[in-house]
């Protein structure tokens, strides 16, 4: 049956054709097609930006703007420690060295563990309306089964990926840190890829009292390998990118325009760690020994 | 199921209310009133106490932690003010009613788990004195609440 206006024919069995910047994806079958706009997502690219300030700026546009938004922040310009909302720095961070050595500590507005990041981290965060990706449901294993597939594509080609116990890893060794904040009809999902990280920074580290099953007792030198074994790093952005246009048309904003996209107060639980809390975990640490 | 159907009944029976068998699905009670945000309250006087949902607990999977609010903030109705972290991530808990916060469930600090195993009665959130007990006519009952989660679940 040939529509007379085949671009607007309902597509049954594969609804979707996207619109991502000037290119078009076209699916017909027989002789229909269909048109319908995807959801626009703002992409903003960031290098070097200190992680304080990309978490306060992904907290601020999940709760004040009401546009979709991928952030890549190629790298961070210090070391710096960051934990989860539910973080305590006495079970989770050697704190003497950490004192001693001046790391800056965070605790973050998402869930999930700890991570040091550095210049050579990669960032990736999207904050989606819960109304724009109607496959999932605002429930945190729903976000990563949905953020995994992305990944998939990302990483096709590439020897042993998956999404296992709600880690990234190549085969069995972890190589992103991700977490999730889901608000009334937005979520977030962020993650920090390992593209190469300092030996010594993860010493700072302890090994958590809660871990995945097949991480099997191992340090953090043995669970985590380096994603530059496996990919370049501009193709990884450049996947990342290609694979979030698919599902959403791409539009780059300047991070001096986010002003406009983000109007009001809103709650900010990200901070910074002080010296005082950092001595009160380490006076706990002591007495617990 | 039966355990579930079980704990569930114990816990009517403490609170007086009755039960929905809704087969498989989550556990929905008689007599509280829910939010669309997967909230129930329970009203008594001009006091309502609040948890999440058997449906919300459910999606959520293992919570491992509670942001209780302090003893004496306000809250609005629609709008959070705490959280619960599972699966790597925090999701925001809202208000049902709004009012003034005079008591909060410390237990949950120690075991957040509660939310899961027991999510109306040992697992309550927060108690507030209201604001405007008008408001509670916006929430929907158990029959409403229970055919919300229900299309929920079939749209994906």
């Amino acid at each position: 049956n040939q529509s007379k206006f085949p671009a607007l024919s309902v597509f049954r069995s594969s609804p979707r054709f996207l619109l991502s910047g000037p290119c078009f994806d076209l699916y017909s079958k027989g002789f229909k097609m269909s048109i319908s706009r995807a959801p626009l997502m703002n992409l903003v690219r960031l290098k070097g930006t200190p992680i304080l300030e990309q978490l306060h700026l992904e907290e601020r546009l999940l709760r004040a703007s009401t546009d979709n938004w991928c952030i890549v922040n190629d790298g961070t310009n210090v070391p710096t420690i960051v934990m989860g909302m539910s973080g305590k720095p006495s079970q989770l961070l050697e704190v003497g060295p950490v004192i001693k050595d001046r790391i800056p500590v965070i605790k973050r507005f998402t869930g999930g563990g700890t991570v040091i990041v550095d210049k050579s981290t990669l960032f990736v965060s999207l904050i989606c309306n819960k109304d724009d990706v109607p496959s999932v449901q605002p429930y945190p294993r729903s976000v990563m089964a949905w953020s995994g597939s992305l990944y998939g594509e990302v990483f096709e080609g590439v020897d042993g990926f998956q999404l296992r116990e709600n880690d990234y890893v190549f085969g069995d060794r972890k190589f992103g840190g991700n977490a999730q904040s889901i608000i009334r009809n937005r979520w977030i999902h962020h993650t920090s890829f390992l593209w190469d990280y300092n030996v010594r920074n993860m010493a700072y580290l302890k090994l958590p009292s809660k871990v995945p099953q097949y991480r099997l007792e191992r340090d953090h030198t043995e669970f985590v390998c380096r994603m530059k074994d496996y990919i370049e790093r501009s193709d990884f952005v450049e996947k990342t990118v290609k694979a979030v246009g698919k599902q959403f048309a791409m539009k780059e904003v300047n991070i001096e325009d986010i002003d406009s996209y983000a109007k009001g107060e809103h709650v900010k639980s990200t901070r910074l760690l002080t010296m005082e809390e950092l001595q009160e975990a380490m006076a706990s640490t002591s007495q617990s020994a | 199921m039966a355990a579930r159907f079980l704990w569930a009944s114990r816990a009517a029976s403490h609170l007086r209310i009755s039960v929905a068998q809704r087969g498989f699905a989550s556990v929905v009670l008689k007599d509280l009133k829910y939010a669309d945000s997967h909230e129930w309250v329970k009203i008594d006087g001009n006091k309502a106490t609040f948890g999440i949902t058997d449906h919300a607990q459910d999606h959520l999977g293992d919570v491992v932690y509670v942001e209780l609010p302090d003893l004496g903030r306000s809250v609005s109705q629609g709008e959070s003010f705490g959280a619960v972290e599972s699966v790597k991530a925090t999701s925001d808990i809202n208000s049902p009613v709004s009012g003034k916060v005079v008591e909060v469930n410390e237990v949950l600090t120690e075991s957040p788990g509660l939310v899961n195993t027991s999510p109306y009665e040992e697992g309550w959130i927060i108690k507030v004195e209201l604001s405007d007990a008008g408001e509670v006519e916006k929430l929907m009952d158990s029959d409403k609440y229970s055919k919300f989660c229900e299309e929920e679940d079939a749209k994906h």
